[in-house]
């Protein structure tokens, strides 16, 4: 007997994601989902980032690792609210796994919550886990060819911050072409090129994250 | 390698299924992988077939049908392939594209005793 199904295979994970999307959306609250390859600097972005924004937003973290607490810890160091996820192998976060992390927030205190997703550029952008948006780092270390390696990441972001854009003189890799390969797949995408280590580009970052926190306030009054 | 928690939502949804119709043998499942999706259909079968061995569902064939990237021009209302992951209208070269296949994970028919 031949029975006709379509479903798609996620559905569980995408209602979930959902659930979570209305609770952010009650609390008014900005979420975003940021990913990359391992060592991309996501937590030294995150790092930067809470020092640059935490008088005018508060801020919480969740952070997904297979394993250890390194980098909540790092985070904990600002003295904000942040939750380690250890996925225990699995390489990416899901609806589920967020959902798990809601009794350790108080979200009517906060602005913005930043889910930070297990290193990888693969995975991860399958599984929504109830954000506003996916943000994405690819620093040029790992080369120019990868919006072309991996499609998929490059097509679900809403922004792309290029790092470590101080190593450009010592390694082979044109920004422009990164730049180029990504808006083919993705013509849409915010690029910021910047530098964890100096500084450089994160002021405009910045200002794109206080705008995105602004707007989608203003949106969710009208 | 998210195939494996991919296989046990499909496990799930099989499981269901074949509740809902009374039937006692999956003989074979049939799966649309969008181009964009990011699988590896081999270790879907790999995976597929370590966790369903030993069970009820063991010996089910798992068949795979890869949907290519189309898309539709918001600008001239035109479809098209999307070749190469470039999201731009062959036709009129507008960056304003929909993406109306080849992101698919569905399961699509089930082969059922």
């Amino acid at each position: 007997m031949k029975v006709s199904v379509v479903k798609n295979i996620l559905e569980a994970n995408d209602r979930i994601a959902q659930e979570n999307r209305a609770i952010f959306d009650e609390k008014d609250l900005l979420v975003f989902n940021l990913m990359s390859s391992p060592g991309a600097g996501k937590t030294s972005l995150l790092e930067k980032t809470i020092d640059a924004l935490k008088e005018d937003l508060k801020i919480g973290v969740i952070e997904g690792d297979i394993q250890s607490s390194q980098d909540a810890e790092r985070i904990a160091e600002k003295g904000i609210p942040v939750v380690q996820i250890n996925t225990g192998g699995a390489c990416h976060l899901d609806g589920n796994m967020i959902r798990d992390t809601f009794k350790e927030f108080d979200f009517d205190a906060l602005d913005l919550l930043v889910v930070e997703n297990v290193g990888n550029l693969v995975c991860p952008a399958e599984f929504k886990v109830g954000e506003d948006f996916k943000a994405m780092i690819l620093s040029v270390t790992e080369g120019e060819d990868k919006p072309a390696k991996y499609p998929l990441m490059f097509h679900e972001s809403k922004v792309l911050l290029i790092n470590k854009i101080d190593l450009l003189p010592y390694v082979d890799c044109s920004v422009e072409k990164i730049k180029e390969e990504t808006l083919k797949i993705n013509p849409g995408m915010t690029i910021f090129e910047i530098s964890c280590k100096t500084g450089e580009g994160l002021d405009a970052w910045y200002n794109w994250v206080r705008e995105e926190v602004k707007t989608r306030r203003s949106a969710r009054k009208q | 390698m998210h195939e494996m928690s991919i296989v046990q939502s499909l496990l799930d949804i099989i499981q269901e299924e074949m509740r809902k119709h009374n039937a006692k043998l999956l003989r074979s499942v049939r799966l649309d992988i969008g181009q964009l999706s990011a699988i590896v259909p081999e270790s879907l079968s790999f995976c597929f077939e370590v966790m369903t061995s030993g069970t009820e569902l063991e010996g089910a064939e798992l068949i795979m049908e890869i949907i290519p990237l189309r898309g539709a021009c918001r600008d001239c209302g035109r479809e098209f392939e999307i070749k190469e992951y470039a999201f731009e209208c062959p036709h009129c070269s507008s960056p304003h594209i929909d993406t109306i296949a080849g992101q698919e994970l569905s399961i699509v028919e089930m082969e059922v005793d």
